[in-house]
């Protein structure tokens, strides 16, 4: 796939939107080894967005839209919420329709894909907040995962409602004091990744977003198990810097303290035989295009 | 992509030929069957070259739905499948509209409820999606019987809204419903409603379009608002997201945008009344008394009419075939002659009395009754008796007769 479709005539090439012409000159639409060391050398596929200074949500988008093993060909579906504040600023077309049906829609569209597109890849990925993915949108997220959905669900969990200004929710710590948790929460974190993985997720993460070569790690693995095999599920820690009392800058910090190993963000990973199986194929098939580019160079030399 | 025009006289994977819309319903021939109301769906179906079909049991619609399944089998549908609830199922709905899919569902009462949500969303994202509504009660204690008060509902979503009286109706206006959803100034889902059980449940003949025939397949680039796809990929979707900002360039978007779909409903109506023949059917409306109904009162009302003619007693009749657009023009023209206007109802509220007194001048005409609701029949001897009463004419009550 290539830059074919997002090609400007040449006549209106001048009058075109600065980050438009941008997007044809520099984007990394088709570039195979494409993810997040592209970031300042090409043009992303978000221009900017409306979050709160420091947001690590921020971040996390920027390392997953540099991630995406093909953007060009990938639709994502979004909820309501922070992230509803910079999708409709994002190159990929996406969808947002209410708050909680993101895995319904995803399913629909995903469907619709294969039905109008056979034998082309067309990959489906979600995005949502916690409210989103684990209590409003629940039976929804699950019911997809049980049909062995073919598309990619990414949870960005910051522990409470974050756009309606910091309510209660299901991912939210025990014992937390937030508004509708006025004596503190009385139950535990919900333990999504675990419910992932026996409601037939192939590839379950949960990790923080602090590091961005392992998110360009865990979408590509996510997106290309999804598009392979069956439903993958991410849960990245984005801290929300604003409702814990945090400033702008100290939330990478934040990300790194909670993912040590005795923290609740420890590095969790589950991988199903099927997706060990694809992911040691695309391993081997890494090694051999390296092999046969360093005999090309060699040879060039 | 395919492109509508160019295929039509070439044939699908299952041997049908896509058809000009038009000539199918209009000059093939037609072959008389006798089929349940459920079937006829099923039927409809086949012919309509549907790519996504998303079904949930719900009594009185789960027939229809499940048949809808065997036609998948067939291979007559794209994809098929059972979602989780009508919530659901509507989003799911939505999903595959926005990736450019003719999509297909049906519901009832509590579904048509809990799907509430998504259907001002269809609207508003301009998805063309046809859902049929075997209308069933909504109330508690739990009921299934027939009850139209869910049609008040969805009266306000910006959806098209028709309300079928026979099962003929709801085999032509499946597929000229897809005609009136797709074009481009309309792009709007349609709600098509009829009594559930009365027609989903009865046998009645129908006449049937060839069977090798199909409509053209759905174009999703003849639309208002880009398909969801990334043929097309977008810079980005708008410079500022419209949610959440408290200004006055906010609020102009979301209110045009709301008056652009009503304005598309408006639109639907040229091409409904093309379609349809008119958004209602009239007999006799130079007679002084009219009843005016839709769906299966309708019926009802036709009986009504020949029971009152055996006394002497002449009524004309208004059939409402389509509810969004309002046919307001039309119902003013048709009940200007009119003393008494009866309009009897399958809901205890009488939402079409209402909009019709909303309608034409001189409202005290219009005599919201018989009402029945509950899964209750209405037999036209209560129309009868109610016409009667109105008259001044002395009748025997019908809790008398035992």
């Amino acid at each position: 796939m290539s830059k074919e479709r997002i090609k400007i005539s040449e006549d209106l090439y001048d009058i075109m939107p600065s980050d438009y012409q941008d997007l044809v000159k520099s984007a990394t639409y088709g570039k195979e080894d494409r993810g997040w060391k592209d970031i300042g050398n090409s043009k992303e596929l978000i221009e900017q967005h409306s979050l709160c200074a420091g947001c690590p949500e921020s971040m996390a988008f920027r390392y997953i839209l540099a991630s995406l093993p093909n953007p060009e060909d990938t639709v994502m579906v979004g909820s309501t919420g922070c992230t509803s504040l910079v999708f409709p600023m994002v190159a990929v077309h996406n969808i947002h329709s209410l708050f909680g049906n993101q895995n319904a829609i995803a399913s629909g569209l995903k469907r619709a894909l294969s039905v109008r597109f056979p034998g082309r890849t067309k990959d489906v990925v979600v995005l949502a907040g916690d409210g989103a993915t684990v209590d409003i949108g629940l039976d929804m997220t699950l019911q997809a995962w049980f049909r062995q959905e073919k598309f990619t669900t990414i949870c960005f969990d910051n522990e409470l409602y974050a756009n309606t200004g910091g309510q209660e929710s299901g991912l939210m710590q025990k014992g937390f004091v937030a508004k509708m948790a006025p004596v503190g929460k009385l139950f535990d974190k919900v333990r999504l990744p675990e419910i992932a993985r026996e409601s037939g997720c192939h590839y379950v993460v949960q990790c923080t977003v602090s590091k961005p070569s392992l998110i360009e790690k865990v979408v590509r693995n996510a997106v290309m198990i999804s598009r392979e095999i069956g439903p993958t599920y991410l849960q990245l820690y984005t801290p929300c810097i604003l409702e814990i009392g945090k400033n702008s800058m100290e939330g990478l910090q934040e990300m790194r303290d909670s993912e040590k190993p005795t923290e609740r963000f420890a590095y969790k990973e589950y991988v199903s035989e099927p997706a060990k199986q694809l992911l040691a194929e695309m391993a081997a098939k890494d090694k051999e295009k390296k092999a046969a580019a360093k005999q090309l160079a060699s040879q060039g030399a | 992509m395919a492109d509508t025009h160019s295929v039509i006289g070439t044939k699908n994977k299952k041997g049908q030929t896509f058809t000009d819309t038009w000539a199918m319903m209009n000059d093939a021939p037609r072959t008389p069957s006798f089929y349940t109301g459920s079937e006829v769906i099923k039927e409809a179906l086949r012919r309509a070259s549907c790519d996504v079909m998303i079904a949930y049991p719900i009594t009185p619609q789960s027939e229809a739905a499940a048949l809808i399944g065997e036609l998948f089998a067939e291979g007559y549908i794209g994809d098929y499948f059972r979602g989780e609830s009508e919530f659901a199922v509507m989003s799911q709905c939505a999903g595959a509209a926005f990736g450019g899919a003719r999509v297909f569902t049906t519901t009832a009462g509590p579904g048509t409820m809990r799907a509430m949500e998504n259907f001002p969303m269809w609207s508003g994202a301009r998805l063309p999606i046809q859902m049929i509504v075997t209308c069933r009660g909504i109330n508690s204690p739990l009921s299934i019987q027939p009850d139209t008060l869910e049609i008040a509902y969805l009266l306000n979503t910006g959806m098209l809204v028709w309300h079928a009286e026979t099962a003929q109706d709801f085999f032509d206006w499946i597929l000229k419903g897809y005609m009136v959803s797709e074009e481009p100034d309309v792009h709007l889902p349609l709600a098509l409603c009829c009594d559930g059980f009365f027609v989903t449940h009865t046998k009645d003949v129908v006449n049937l379009t060839p069977a090798d025939m199909c409509l053209p397949p759905y174009d999703p680039y003849r639309s208002p608002v880009p398909c969801m796809d990334m043929e097309c990929p977008p810079v980005r979707m708008m410079r500022d997201p419209f949610v959440m900002k408290s200004n006055y360039i906010s609020y102009a978007t979301h209110a045009s945008w709301q008056q652009e779909v009503w304005a598309a409903v408006e639109r639907s109506r040229k091409h409904t009344i093309k379609w349809l023949n008119g958004l209602i059917e009239t007999e006799n409306t130079d007679a002084e008394i009219l009843i005016v109904a839709s769906g299966t009162a309708v019926s009802q009302g036709r009986e009504a009419i020949r029971l009152l003619e055996d006394e002497g007693i002449r009524c004309g009749l208004v059939k409402v075939k389509v509810l969004r657009p309002w046919p307001g023009e039309e119902i003013r023209e048709a009940t200007k002659n009119a003393k008494h206007i009866i309009v009897p109802e399958f809901n205890v509220t009488g939402w079409l009395a209402k909009e019709i007194k909303a309608t034409i001048p001189n409202s005290e005409r219009v005599h919201a009754g018989p009402r029945v609701c509950g899964g209750m029949t209405m037999p036209p001897e209560i129309i009868v008796s109610e016409i009667k009463t109105l008259l001044g004419i002395h009748t025997v009550s019908m809790a008398s007769r035992g």
